[in-house]
């Protein structure tokens, strides 16, 4: 039985992953009064790319053969530790060592997501192109700046949880009082603003470009092709699936399941969760639909604003 | 912001419909694509365009098909930015010597399997600008051209309905010599 | 293996050296093979000693029983007092190590010097600097220490000029030399007021009279001890010194002057604040914990805005002594108001990242040494392409850049991770200067942080990948082993630190808890999920069990993917460059890759850009006819700290000049108007 968990938390969020991009996609194209693709037609897309051959850059070493494989492995290894429908740290009954509890601890997760911007930023430079190179640079600048706001949000959860594993966090978070969560909700604003820094999307970057020039994410899979991007994009699928689900189940913990054992208890768990995923989704679209991409240069005032708010709302946590 | 947003929910879809566009009755130049490769890029399709000394009448038809009339991305169709990300090379243009390189370039850059179309009449056969000094005539004298899309340039709806001629199965066997322009 | 907890065993390793040294200047004299044998001589004495250091220290540690014994001198005041408890056994493991890997290094490195430098010379001072670092823990006595500090300075110095043929060098240790001394006027403050209110130079005697000494005293003691030591650590402002010095010695020898020199800084920083004088008041421990904080994130500021690969390297030596701070200050701050065993765990904290840094700055400055030794130069703008040239000089360098960049499950990470948990714990003290000071320490270390792999990212990107952009860099080959082998060493060591971090957090708290200040207690944490309220602490961060995650999540989606794409073909290509040719000029460049960021911080880093434009016709200055734009970085402490010292000193001096008449009457004249006042001062007293 634990095998099966396992491996269901191994699979849950590689599997869900390009439903929300779709779904975000379908929504934007609705606000521009189109019919938009289907929302499985990410799926088609990997699927696709992965029937595809590649076209490898001569200047390319094994780094960028390397990163895309091991990019993928960190979000499936990431998703696998965040309580997805149930809040159940999860390990292999006849080999202990394989448990995905230590994985939970936020630290491990904000570093394991840095880890991987930076073999992406690598992979970017691999190649010799000055997409990929000024994508890489701003990348950097961008994560840089992003994870001061991203880890004083958690930072804030966490003590208000009183545990350091987001695991832990959701089951306790669920029994405090609602004022005891109000600074979650300036906690709520870091991490959104956070989210939309970590993943590419509006106002920091264009996941649908065609310019190099206002490209950031995009401008390092420039010279990915075939099963490579596919793990790329998938990885950034997972990347956001994994942030969105932290978001609801983090900041808004009620409905969580605290155990497998319960069906009942998953059923509602899982509408919960897709319904909460739902309209933060939708916001991220509407946003997009609505906004303007920022110009680089302001990028760092919004970064900071995020960085402010954790302030803000650490501090009120720890005074009360 | 609510009055943008109260027009964007009352506004009526005006998409074309798929029906319309199967009816049409284009005529793409070129062999049919064999199953497995239709099979392959008949739920997505990337699409690269390379500008080949074109008067850049075809890449303002194209600009058409992402908006909300045409509505490609509703065929899983999208337009790319890199040619590694690519299926299909929409080539237009007689391919001027400046552009020889390239163009070569970017199909080298393009990983199997591929598609290249040649859209337009200057990219068939030279157009308006045939036997110039400066060009080379056709996409096909510099790379392997599958398909062709006349039209001068085409529309909008004839480059979609090609599209999806190329792409879906037919039944009625492959005839590619009418001149119907 | 008893022998190696005996005073001789300590006497044979200073011996070593010395046969070291002194024999490598007759050799050279002997042989006139450019001095290959004199290198050999003294890099192997060298590698012999510090083997023999790790053993002691290693034996020390694993038997739990300390060396300590006394060897007189014709100074009535001044004994050769030799201790080695569980702190200095560690320091003195860290030295060794580093050291002895230093030395295999040296060996390839060495045919650098051929018939331009004396080896028997560099020799010489090799051992001397070795000999010396590893006499700075063990000596128990203030003038022995001093001695011992003032020899490690001399022969660094020595070393850092060693390429005397080139201009920067000189003045690179000219101004060390300089600072260090500055450093040592206040280590030297330090020590004389501590014997005055104890009334001896023993350290033994100074641990005994705690208590006794008034908070004044006491006070004026821990500020000179910070700044003369701190001096030597690297820490903002006193730094200017460390990005000049540690890239003009030769390779190894900044490897060890960055990875184990500032390490005796902060070991004796450590001994003052815990072993010495415990029981500092809350507020030391709070100044120490913004000096960190300074010292990191400007460290990595400064380090961001770098071309030159070493002095990119040293500015983050800079940024990691920042981060030690927080821990050493965390740990003074918890002592204080009575936390112990937070103490205990912030401690432990700081010296697992003193080890973990010497591990991989050392790894990284051999890689550096490597790759200026494959190319000629040591600016960044002119690499490019080396991870085919230099394959396993790349594979090192990028586990040493990932280590810094504390990425799990390497030890950087671990060390981080500890350093985080115990600025968690002050933030939710009860007092509000606390909590504000750890909230600044916290912010300050995320940013270095991010900042910190940004960096790396650039120094690796820059170096190893795409094209390469000059000829030197087109015609690098790969190093010697001797040169590769200490890197293989180290970057192992890295990984397994990390994957063993409840083993060596357990081990260090029961070295700090030897000093018997600090009893290992059971520790009640207010989060953390993994940290449980164990005295063997064995449940800390289980890095190895993310390592095999990640691990087996890699082999499983590596296979699964191999599997369904099996017949798919790979074509290499050039690169996508929009259909014309890429040359080296297309690449992004390490300058431009920190651009941005140097954009976003201008308020602190202050570039500057100078233009100068030549026209065609210069009445007209329509059309350009060239035009040379330079950027570089102001240095605000030289123009706002130094110089205006300088001029002061410089006043000062040259109105003190007025008594120098030239004339020797005069001063005979002063010698006797001295003598009559101090007579009379003297009876009347």
């Amino acid at each position: 039985m634990n095998t099966l968990l396992f491996i269901f938390q191994l699979l849950i969020v590689p599997a869900l992953s390009p439903l929300g991009i779709g779904f975000i996609r379908k929504v934007k194209a609705r606000m521009q009064n189109r019919v938009g693709a289907s929302v499985f037609q990410p799926y088609r897309d990997l699927w696709k790319l992965f029937q595809k051959d590649e076209v490898i850059s001569e200047d390319a070493s094994w780094i960028f053969r390397f990163s895309p494989y091991l990019i993928f492995a960190i979000t499936i290894l990431i998703g696998a530790s965040i309580p997805v429908i149930a809040a159940v740290p999860v390990a292999l009954d006849f080999l202990p060592s394989f448990s995905f509890l230590p994985a939970g601890d936020f630290l491990v997760i904000i570093y394991l997501f840095a880890l991987m911007t930076f073999f992406l930023a690598l992979s970017g430079m691999d190649t010799g192109s000055a997409f990929g190179g000024f994508g890489s640079s701003r990348e950097m600048m961008v994560a840089a700046l992003a994870e001061a706001g991203l880890l004083f949000s958690l930072l804030a959860v966490s003590v208000t949880a009183e545990s350091g594993n987001v695991v832990a966090m959701v089951g306790n978070l669920q029994y405090l009082p609602l004022q005891a969560l109000f600074p979650l909700l300036i906690a709520f604003l870091a991490f959104i603003i956070a989210l939309l820094a970590e993943n590419a999307r509006f106002p920091v970057d264009n996941p649908a470009t065609h310019l190099e020039l206002t490209m950031i994410h995009e401008a390092m899979i420039l010279e990915h092709s075939g099963k490579r991007l596919a793990l790329m994009e998938w990885a950034a699928a997972n990347k956001l699936l994994i942030f969105i689900l932290l978001a609801v189940n983090l900041f808004f913990p009620w409905g969580v399941s605290l155990s497998y054992d319960s069906f009942s208890g998953l059923l509602v768990s899982t509408l919960l969760v897709v319904g909460k995923s739902a309209i933060l989704l939708f916001g991220i679209a509407f946003l997009e639909s609505t906004m303007a991409k920022f110009r680089i240069f302001r990028v760092p005032d919004l970064l900071l604003t995020s960085f402010v708010l954790g302030v803000i709302a650490l501090a009120i946590s720890i005074t009360f | 912001m609510y009055r943008l947003l109260r027009k964007i929910a009352l506004t009526a879809k005006v998409v074309v419909p798929e029906k319309e566009l199967l009816l049409l009755d284009t005529e793409t130049l070129g062999q049919e694509l064999s199953s497995s490769i239709k099979k392959l890029f008949q739920g997505s399709l990337s699409i690269r365009e390379v500008a080949a000394g074109s008067s850049n009448a075809e890449e303002q038809e194209l600009t058409a098909l992402s908006n909300s009339y045409y509505d490609i991305e509703r065929f899983g169709i999208r337009f790319v930015a890199s040619p590694r990300h690519a299926d299909m090379l929409f080539v237009s243009g007689p391919v001027s010597r400046n552009m020889t390189e390239g163009l070569r370039r970017t199909y080298a850059a393009t990983p199997d399997p591929k598609i290249v179309v040649a859209i337009g009449d200057g990219a068939i056969d030279g157009g308006v600008y045939r036997d110039s000094y400066g060009v080379w005539n056709s996409v096909s004298d510099v790379i392997p051209v599958d398909f062709q899309i006349p039209g001068d340039p085409p529309s909008p709806k004839v480059v979609l309905a090609s599209l999806l001629k190329i792409l879906r199965e037919t039944e009625k066997s492959t005839d590619v010599s009418s001149e119907n322009k | 293996m008893e022998f190696l907890l005996t005073p001789a065993s300590v006497l044979l390793l200073f011996a070593f050296f010395f046969i070291g040294s002194v024999g490598a200047v007759f050799i050279e004299r002997l042989f006139s093979d450019n001095g290959k044998m004199a290198g050999f001589w003294g890099h192997g004495f060298a590698l012999l000693g510090s083997l023999l250091g790790l053993a002691i220290s290693v034996s020390v540690l694993f038997f739990g029983q300390g060396i300590a014994f006394t060897l007189p001198t014709v100074f009535p005041n001044f004994l050769l007092d030799f201790r080695l408890d569980g702190i200095a056994a560690f320091f003195f493991g860290i030295i060794s190590l580093v050291s002895a890997l230093a030395s295999i290094y040296g060996f390839g490195y060495q045919k650098h010097f051929y018939g331009k430098y004396r080896l028997g010379v560099f020799s010489f001072f090799y051992n001397a600097f070795i000999a010396s670092l590893l006499l700075v823990p063990i000596a128990n006595h203030a003038l022995f220490f001093l001695l011992a500090w003032e020899l490690m300075s001399v022969a660094s110095y020595f070393l850092v000029v060693f390429e005397n043929q080139k201009e920067e060098n000189i003045k690179a240790g000219f101004l060390y030399f300089l600072m260090t001394h500055f450093g040592t006027v206040f280590v030297m403050i330090a020590f004389f007021l501590a014997y005055k209110a104890t009334g001896s130079f023993l350290f033994d005697d100074w641990r005994a009279a705690t208590g006794t000494i008034t908070p004044l005293i006491q006070g004026i003691i821990f500020g000179a001890a910070l700044i003369g030591f701190g001096t030597k650590a690297g820490i903002i402002p006193l730094h200017i010194w460390l990005p000049e010095a540690h890239p003009a010695a030769p390779s190894h020898v900044s490897a060890l002057m960055s990875g184990v020199m500032v390490k005796t800084a902060l070991f004796m920083l450590f001994r003052f604040f815990f072993d010495f004088f415990p029981g500092a008041p809350m507020e030391w421990g709070l100044v120490i914990i913004l000096i960190g904080s300074l010292s990191a994130l400007l460290g990595i500021l400064y380090a961001l805005s770098e071309n030159d690969i070493k002095r990119l390297l040293a500015f983050s030596t800079v940024e990691n002594v920042g981060i030690i701070l927080l821990g050493l200050g965390a740990g003074v701050t918890f002592f204080s108001i009575g936390l112990e065993s937070f103490a205990l765990f912030s401690l432990a904290a700081a010296l697992y990242h003193t080890l973990n840094h010497a591990i991989f700055k050392s790894l990284l400055f051999l890689g550096a040494g490597s790759v200026v030794e494959a190319t000629g130069t040591r600016n960044m703008e002119s690499y490019g392409g080396l991870i085919k040239l230099l394959p396993f000089t790349a594979g090192f360098f990028l586990v040493g850049s990932l280590a810094i960049s504390a990425f799990p499950p390497f030890n950087g990470f671990a060390s981080e991770w500890l350093t985080f948990q115990s600025l968690f714990i002050g933030m939710t003290s009860a007092e509000m200067i606390i909590k504000v000071v750890f909230f600044i320490a916290i912010g300050s270390l995320v940013f270095t942080s991010g900042l910190a792999a940004a960096c790396f990212v650039k120094t690796f990107g820059a170096t190893f990948l795409a094209r390469p952009r000059t000829e030197e860099a087109k015609n690098a080959k790969e190093v010697s082993v001797f040169m590769l082998l200490p890197m293989g060493i180290l970057a192992l060591l890295s990984f397994l630190l990390g994957i063993n971090a409840t083993t060596v957090v357990a081990s260090l708290i029961a070295i700090i808890a030897s000093i018997g200040l600090i009893r290992p207690v059971t520790l009640q944490f207010p989060f953390s999920e993994f940290i449980q309220a164990r005295a063997d602490f064995a449940a800390i961060l289980p890095l190895e069990s993310i390592a095999l995650l990640l691990g087996l999540v890699f082999l499983l989606s590596f296979g699964a993917i191999w599997f369904v794409t099996r017949s798919r073909k790979i074509v290499v290509g050039p690169t996508w460059d929009c259909g014309t040719p890429l040359g080296p000029r297309g690449e992004i460049t390490s300058g431009s890759f920190s651009r941005s960021l140097v954009t976003i911080f201008r308020g602190i880093l202050r570039p500057t850009r100078q233009s100068t434009v030549e026209y065609h016709d210069e009445d007209m200055r329509y059309f350009i006819k060239s035009q040379e734009i330079r950027t570089s970085m102001s240095d605000p402490y030289r123009k706002g700290i130094y110089q205006p010292i300088g001029v002061v000193l410089h006043f000062l001096a040259s109105q003190a000049r007025r008594i120098q008449s030239g004339n020797v009457n005069m001063y005979i004249l002063y010698l006797f108007l001295t003598l009559i006042i101090l007579l009379l001062w003297a009876t009347h007293v």
